[in-house]
């Protein structure tokens, strides 16, 4: 398990999950769980993209994510957020689905895009992966107090001059630059999974923000690893563990309350 | 220029797509407008992922996609109800957490579908559909559900638009908002289960929001905009098909995706209605 060409797979899980358990905290926290749901979501057909066009995938998910971003600002001042939400959502992984049937690789590629490929992992991935693992947590625990302020207590932000348009557009841009970076990895489905599961738990568990927040990453973090072990000792998908474990920790912590 | 490729009306896998797609956009169309107006958008987009595990299982117990799709949609939606809390914040969670688990299954079931059945198309046919590809016998299926579907909303519809409009009134005037809300989230399943058919589990959504959507910015009473949204549906879904069939002459020899003319047009017909109100 523990084998040098299972190296990569062990950091790259650890990196993802630290910054899946930190954002997620704040994608609980402030409610955000539809748009962490839908940013992944943007960034699919990204990926299909670059395929498409033989360029390096990040770039394909990078730009698709940011544009998720833009566009999850745009429609907030839409009638009706959440519908608009999910029908640009809807219409990107339709969008996925045609780039992946022109580039002829159809069903594996997508299996891949969307459930992930742990196991596949290689040394590419290592740099994107220290950069979101090492910079996200560092990025929202420099604006921690600004963001659970708004979150807590929007009025009350708002009247001390924080701006709360901004650090929404700041926080859906760090958790985009996660999407991205973790896609390949973890899946477009399953990204959001290690996201809200985990932070959920956490929150039941404990109110005090930073224990909160603590709790959330290890966690994530505990559920990770658990799944690529699992997924190395059954031969199965880690898609399934990372999604079942994480709905588990939440139930349980429900239970225990 | 011919309008119509020859053998359109003809070709039974075209038939059996017009019908498909005929029964999931009228019953998600009508469904939609009450998951739009309860602000329901997320649950009915997680009951769609959730679906996504019974139409993998479908293949791997090699029963009829409808009763995998079906079964699933409806766990899930007795999930929601179990986990769902009354705040609005608290049910986007839950309906987070129930898309998460069931997107896990969903993982193990397609992967089980390639290595024990060797089924590699199925995560294809299950997450994004493959309307000419069905079984023929399917349409009807598709079509009485869709009947019974629509039926039960009309039997349900005064409490339910109530109850969607103001909880607290319905409470009063004696509705049972609990049940009513359980027996909806069973429509919606069945809607769910009939979009996923056509478009796939993951781009259901689009059947049920988009025209519902649409419709409620154009139409100036509940009934109006469930009638509109029907339409709007059936025509993204029967113009979709008929793009999917020209498309076989753009690249030659290759048909793109169904689902994606349908959630292409289902999205400019969202777009069309915001600006057409704005105008």
């Amino acid at each position: 398990m523990f084998a040098p060409y299972m190296l990569d797979a062990w950091i790259v899980a650890t990196l993802v999950a630290l910054a899946a358990g930190c954002a997620g905290y704040f994608v609980v926290l402030r409610g955000a769980g539809f748009a962490a749901h839908a940013l992944p979501m943007a960034a699919f057909p990204g990926a299909a993209l670059a395929g498409l066009l033989g360029i390096a995938r990040f770039y394909g998910l990078a730009v698709f994510a940011l544009g998720g971003v833009a566009g999850l600002a745009w429609l907030k001042r839409a009638q009706r957020p959440d519908a608009a939400t999910a029908l640009v959502l809807v219409a990107l992984l339709g969008l996925g689905a045609l780039f992946l049937s022109l580039s002829g690789q159809y069903s594996n590629a997508v299996y891949a895009l969307l459930f992930g490929q742990i196991l596949g992992v290689g040394p590419a991935d290592l740099p994107p992966a220290f950069a979101i693992g090492l910079g996200v947590p560092l990025a929202l625990l420099a604006c921690f107090r600004p963001l659970t302020y708004s979150a807590i207590a929007p009025d009350l932000a708002a009247a001390r001059g924080l701006s709360g348009a901004g650090l929404d557009l700041l926080f859906l841009g760090l958790l985009a630059v996660t999407s991205a970076v973790a896609l390949p990895i973890a899946g477009a489905l399953l990204v959001f999974t290690l996201m809200v599961g985990p932070a959920a738990a956490a929150r039941h568990l404990t109110r005090a923000p930073l224990p909160a927040l603590g709790l959330s990453m290890a966690l994530a973090l505990v559920i990770a690893w658990a799944a690529l072990a699992l997924a190395y000792l059954t031969g199965l998908p880690s898609g399934f563990f990372v999604g079942t474990l994480s709905a588990a920790a939440y139930l349980a912590a429900r239970l225990k309350r | 220029m011919t309008l119509l490729q020859p053998g359109f009306f003809s070709s039974l896998p075209v038939q059996n797509a017009l019908l498909i797609g005929a029964g999931a956009a009228l019953l998600s169309g009508a469904a939609g407008v009450f998951t739009v107006l309860r602000g329901q958008s997320f649950a009915g987009h997680a009951l769609a992922d959730v679906s996504a595990a019974g139409g993998a299982m479908a293949y791997l117990l090699g029963i009829s996609p409808l009763l995998g799709f079906f079964s699933l949609s409806v766990l899930g939606a007795l999930a929601l109800e179990a986990l769902g809390t009354r705040r609005a914040a608290g049910r986007d969670l839950a309906a987070g957490i129930v898309l998460g688990a069931g997107m896990g299954i969903t993982a193990l079931l397609l992967y089980l579908d390639v290595t024990v059945k060797g089924s590699a198309g199925a995560a294809v046919t299950v997450m994004f559909g493959s309307l000419f590809a069905t079984p023929p016998g399917l349409g009807r299926a598709v079509a009485l559900g869709a009947l019974a579907g629509l039926l039960g909303l009309g039997f349900i519809y005064r409490p339910l638009l109530l109850a969607s409009l103001d909880g607290e009134l319905a409470k009063a005037d004696g509705v049972n908002t609990r049940l009513l809300g359980a027996v909806y989230l069973l429509l919606l399943a069945l809607a769910v289960t009939l979009s996923a058919m056509a478009v796939g589990a993951i781009l259901s959504t689009a059947l049920l929001i988009g025209p519902a959507a649409a419709a409620l910015r154009l139409a100036r009473s509940p009934v109006a905009a469930m009638g509109l949204a029907a339409l709007l549906g059936l025509g993204c879904a029967w113009g979709g098909v008929w793009l999917a069939y020209q498309s076989y002459g753009w690249t030659p020899g290759h048909v793109w995706p169904v689902s994606f003319f349908i959630t292409a047009l289902v999205l400019v017909v969202y777009a069309a209605a915001s600006l057409a109100r704005r105008a």
